[in-house]
């Protein structure tokens, strides 16, 4: 029963439980069995809760046996970006320097998941504070791509999409500042959501880049990232710049899939030189299938993200060494070189060097370069008004341009191997060109798997892009396409990938 | 745009309180001028009549109500701390000898 068990959507876990036919703790101890015959391969996971995983199954069997009534995702297990603080549980943001810590509290996201009866497996692999696009930046060694072992699951969230191509859970939470969530999912073959900026609480996500960081689902489908999206999406009073509106209607959207009578754009300036031709052909093939669903699409120009790379690697590595700053050795985390004689600031320079890995070293470097005095104007003020000028073209696009979402390649490439782009970071840089623009303009974006590049037989992910606060739309074309795609492929995508 | 040298590569680690080895600058600054080279491309823009975007909400302070509610016990907010003495956060010294 394992073997299914595991096998199973979201969706269909929670109703099974909640009919009676499996139990929370059967379900649990499927996946922790898994996790436990796969991961030494996969390391997905940092850190496994084997004892809180099956306590919390345990009470929503209890709950159950009292006769209340279930949510939609009462017993689903889910594997956490080790990003998000977890009371009692270690939280370590893929780095040497929070090797250790206990956070004393929960982030909003993981009270909401405790919330809706989700049992939390344990913590994911992540690069270093959310820095890069393989997962090898983690200090706690890389994650293999279920598919291929020997290549990258993506980044910075590839522990939390090779825990869901590897099956060792249904459901996983990503965060997205330049595509951390739809990257992996794209090299992967699972979904991913990047929400409106605001959707989902920061408080207690360790902060990179404040303005572009963005927690969201991950999933095997359209429907169970819904699911996941509304179980953890809505205002926080402790975050402020959490959105005080409803959540859009994603889960109603994923179970509508409909594109008939809807104008689609395509990006025309995610193409050309640098795009595998594999990735452009699944493209190209999913443009087609769109316009036999019944849209209109258009090709639709947004001239200023061109500029979208460059001016993220100026905000972000801005942001990140202000934010960063917080690892100084004194509250939490790290402390070396205290042996009495040494000052603070010294002590908090010798942690830094010994606690972070080289990329988190080049981004605040990076940052600190471009905020300092003489150079702010021409670097960071000019990302800013780059910033805008995106954030323009997307509007120009959703208004005048008439177009309901626009559609592109996800990556640029399907999952390279684990090493080459490893010291190249302009060449690693690149992983995000196509989902850098909607963490700049902070609108919603989704990768879904639109099928395998022919030349290296990898996932290839379709990435949807709708306006701030049109989350739902993202959900009714990506449920559409992925019910299209599931019938001419005759199953799911990942059931392609080899057995581990 | 000028590029970036190894001695400004050391004097921005100072200010980052990053104590790098020698071999790190080496490695970094031609790294760092690449990217430097790369990025430097948003100036096309400088001159141009736009606002900046510095948050993608229009937000402006957001309040909330000066009321007491629970918190961190003093054991839970010392619970990370690398050493403590007498419920404080303890640290190296700040000041220097004169």
């Amino acid at each position: 029963m394992t073997a299914e068990l595991i096998k199973l959507t979201a969706a269909e876990i929670a109703a099974k439980i909640a009919s009676g036919e499996v139990t929370a703790v059967q379900v649990t101890e499927a996946h922790l069995a898994r996790i436990e015959a796969v991961d030494e391969k996969v390391n997905a996971f940092l850190h496994v809760d084997r004892e809180g995983a099956l306590a919390q199954a345990r009470a929503v069997d209890d709950k159950r046996a009292r006769g209340e009534k279930l949510g939609p995702l009462a017993g689903v297990p889910l594997a956490l970006k080790d990003i998000f603080t977890t009371k009692g549980i270690p939280t370590t943001v893929g780095s040497k320097i929070l090797e250790g810590w206990i956070p004393p509290y929960d982030a909003t996201l993981t009270q909401r998941l405790k919330a809706a009866d989700v049992v939390i497996l344990g913590k994911t692999n992540m690069d270093e504070f959310a820095m890069g696009s393989s997962t090898e930046n983690s200090a706690y060694g890389p994650t293999g791509n279920p598919w291929d072992l020997t290549k990258i699951p993506g980044g910075s969230g590839g522990g939390s999409s090779a825990a869901l191509a590897a099956y060792e859970a249904p459901l996983a939470i990503g965060t997205d500042t330049g595509g951390s969530i739809r990257q992996p999912a794209a090299v992967t073959g699972t979904v991913g959501v990047k929400p409106t900026y605001g959707a989902v609480s920061r408080y207690g996500m360790v902060a990179f880049s404040s303005s572009l960081d963005q927690g969201g689902p991950c999933a095997r489908t359209v429907l169970d990232a819904a699911l996941l999206h509304e179980a953890i999406a809505g205002h926080d009073p402790l975050d402020s710049t959490s959105i005080d509106a409803p959540v859009p209607p994603v889960v109603e959207a994923a179970r509508n899939g409909d594109v008939k009578g809807m104008r689609i754009g395509i990006v025309k300036q995610f193409r050309g030189e640098g795009y595998q031709a594999g990735v452009l052909q699944r493209f190209d093939e999913s443009v087609e299938l769109l316009k036999e669903l019944g849209a209109e699409v258009v090709e639709v120009d947004c001239p200023s993200f061109d500029l979208a790379l460059a001016a993220y690697y100026l905000i972000a590595p801005s942001e990140c060494s202000s934010n960063l700053a917080r690892f100084d050795a004194m509250r939490y985390g790290l402390r070396v070189g205290d042996d009495g004689t040494k000052s603070a600031e010294d002590v908090t320079a010798l942690t830094r060097e010994a606690g972070f890995g080289d990329e988190v070293k080049r981004r605040v470097i990076l940052g600190t370069y471009a905020l300092s005095s003489g150079y702010y104007d021409a670097y960071y003020g000019s990302a800013q008004k780059v910033r805008t000028l995106i954030t323009r073209d997307f509007e120009k696009a959703f208004g005048e341009g008439g177009v309901d979402v626009l559609i592109s390649p996800t990556t640029p490439t399907t999952a390279f191997p684990i090493g080459e782009r490893a010291d190249d970071p302009m060449a690693m840089y690149l992983a995000d060109l196509c989902t850098i623009p909607t963490n700049l303009a902070g609108n919603a974006a989704m990768s879904l798997p639109c099928g395998l590049a022919p030349e290296d037989g990898m996932p290839v992910g379709l990435q949807i892009i709708a306006p701030a606060m049109a989350d739902d739309r993202l959900y009714r074309v990506g449920a559409a396409v992925e019910a299209a795609f599931t019938a001419r492929w005759g199953h799911p995508l990942l059931e392609e990938a080899p057995s581990l | 745009m000028p590029g970036i040298t190894r001695e400004e590569v050391a004097h921005l680690a100072r200010l980052a309180r990053l104590e790098l080895k020698d071999e790190e600058l080496d490695h970094f600054a031609g790294q760092l001028d690449d990217i430097i080279g790369a990025v430097a491309r948003v100036s096309e823009v400088a001159d141009q009549d736009v606002p900046p975007t510095s948050h993608p909400l229009p937000l402006t302070n957001v309040m909330r109500a000066d009321e007491i509610r629970p918190s961190l016990t003093p054991q839970e907010a010392l619970s990370g701390a690398p050493a403590q003495e007498q419920q404080r956060f303890k640290v190296p010294q700040i000041l220097g000898e004169d």
